[in-house]
């Protein structure tokens, strides 16, 4: 029965093809540094699950945001544990990636043919760093509030488009309603849209290249 | 992958994967879904009972209003709401207590001495002293408070709406 009903799915979808090409590779014998990559992608949709439930509840605005947290933590069944693992999540996620990097750096896996893999890692890379940014305002706690002060006015520091930067940042001369709205924006919708594209880049060039195999001696 | 009696490692990591994948799932999903209807699990229990100061401050056979003020919490968020009940002490020392909220649509009846009525400013709604209908658009008549008295101190059963 499960047997047909695949075989009949299989041969409008070819949905073995896909696991053939996406999971069933051909690989070098690697080692444990080489998961890197995937506790990546774990760590985005994770991050990306827990994220869409806080908004449930989350509100971005400086009269509610920080009620609201509250409300997650204190009011809501497991809400503490929601946040929790995207609070947690978050930190994880940048040093796996940061890791991850390091990874490819080290055991020369940037090289031909995988430049461009390396471009778009090193966007992600980025990008990762952008919502550890964005996501920090969002409590609307003292902390948050002065950090993005603090890391805006860094910014702010720039040669000559330093005053622009910061009130592009900022949405106007001080952190307000409207700083809060566009980091919120940008943290769920800007920032996972684009690392999504280019997860999806980064990805179809590791199925279609291949991974690199560790470097030996004569390397 | 030559067929042997014992279990091949593909298909060892393959149940472990599935095993570990299922509990991993149960433990994130089952609080997840909780978190998602939590709010729908509450019960609220606004249910308390008001006190209206002493029984003398009410003159028999006249209605005098009290207000009270409730507070609604919603999440994050604050309500304040006010009512307004109408007490009425009668001859023979029973007290009724009426809601001052018509009930054709909520506006706030007042009483009037000269016609001896509470008379609805919206529709020209008539209730009579005990909130029985005159005349008028309402529906039926004024909605009516459970009262208790202890120790000469009047309570008003307020229900939670």
């Amino acid at each position: 029965m499960f047997q047909k009903t695949f075989t009949w799915l299989d041969e409008r979808l070819g949905l073995k093809t896909i696991y053939d090409t996406v999971l069933d590779r051909k690989v070098p014998k690697v080692n444990w540094w080489f998961t890197l990559g995937s506790a990546s992608l774990f760590l985005f949709l994770l991050q990306g699950i827990t994220g869409i439930m806080l908004t449930i509840y989350y509100v971005p605005s400086p009269d509610h945001a920080y009620d609201s947290i509250q409300y997650i933590m204190t009011g809501v069944s497991y809400g503490w544990l929601i946040r929790g693992v995207h609070h947690w999540g978050a930190s994880l996620m940048v040093l796996v990636v940061f890791f991850h990097m390091l990874r490819t750096y080290f055991f020369g896996a940037y090289k031909y043919p995988r430049e461009f893999t390396w471009v778009t890692g090193v966007l992600l890379l980025l990008l990762t760093l952008g919502m550890g940014f964005t996501g920090y305002l969002l409590p609307w706690n003292q902390r948050a509030y002065w950090a993005t002060t603090v890391a805006t006015s860094i910014a702010g520091t720039v040669p000559f488009l330093g005053n622009f930067i910061n009130q592009a940042l900022r949405g106007g001369m001080d952190l307000s309603a409207v700083t809060l709205a566009r980091f919120f924006s940008a943290h769920i919708w800007w920032f996972p849209a684009i690392i999504g594209a280019l997860i999806g880049v980064h990805l179809y060039m590791v199925i279609r290249l291949g991974i690199s195999s560790v470097p030996k001696e004569e390397d | 992958m030559p067929s042997s009696p014992q279990m091949s490692r593909r298909e060892f990591v393959g149940i472990v994967t599935a095993v570990v994948g299922t509990f991993m799932g149960a433990v994130l999903g089952i609080p997840a879904i909780n978190y998602l209807i939590a709010p729908a699990l509450k019960k609220e229990s606004a249910d308390v009972w008001i006190p209206a100061g002493p029984v003398e401050n009410y003159l028999v056979g006249v209605p005098t209003l009290f207000n009270f003020n409730r507070t609604k919490v919603n999440g994050w968020e604050k309500t304040v709401n006010s009512y307004g009940v109408y007490i009425i002490h009668h001859e023979d020392g029973s007290i009724l207590a009426l809601s001052n909220k018509c009930t054709h649509l909520s506006c706030r009846v007042n009483w009037k001495p000269e016609t001896s009525a509470y008379v609805c400013p919206c529709h020209d709604a008539l209730f009579d002293i005990d909130g029985q209908i005159i005349k008028g658009p309402q529906p039926r008549p004024l909605d009516e408070y459970e009262t208790k008295i202890e120790e000469n101190i009047l309570f008003i059963h307020y229900l939670g709406s």
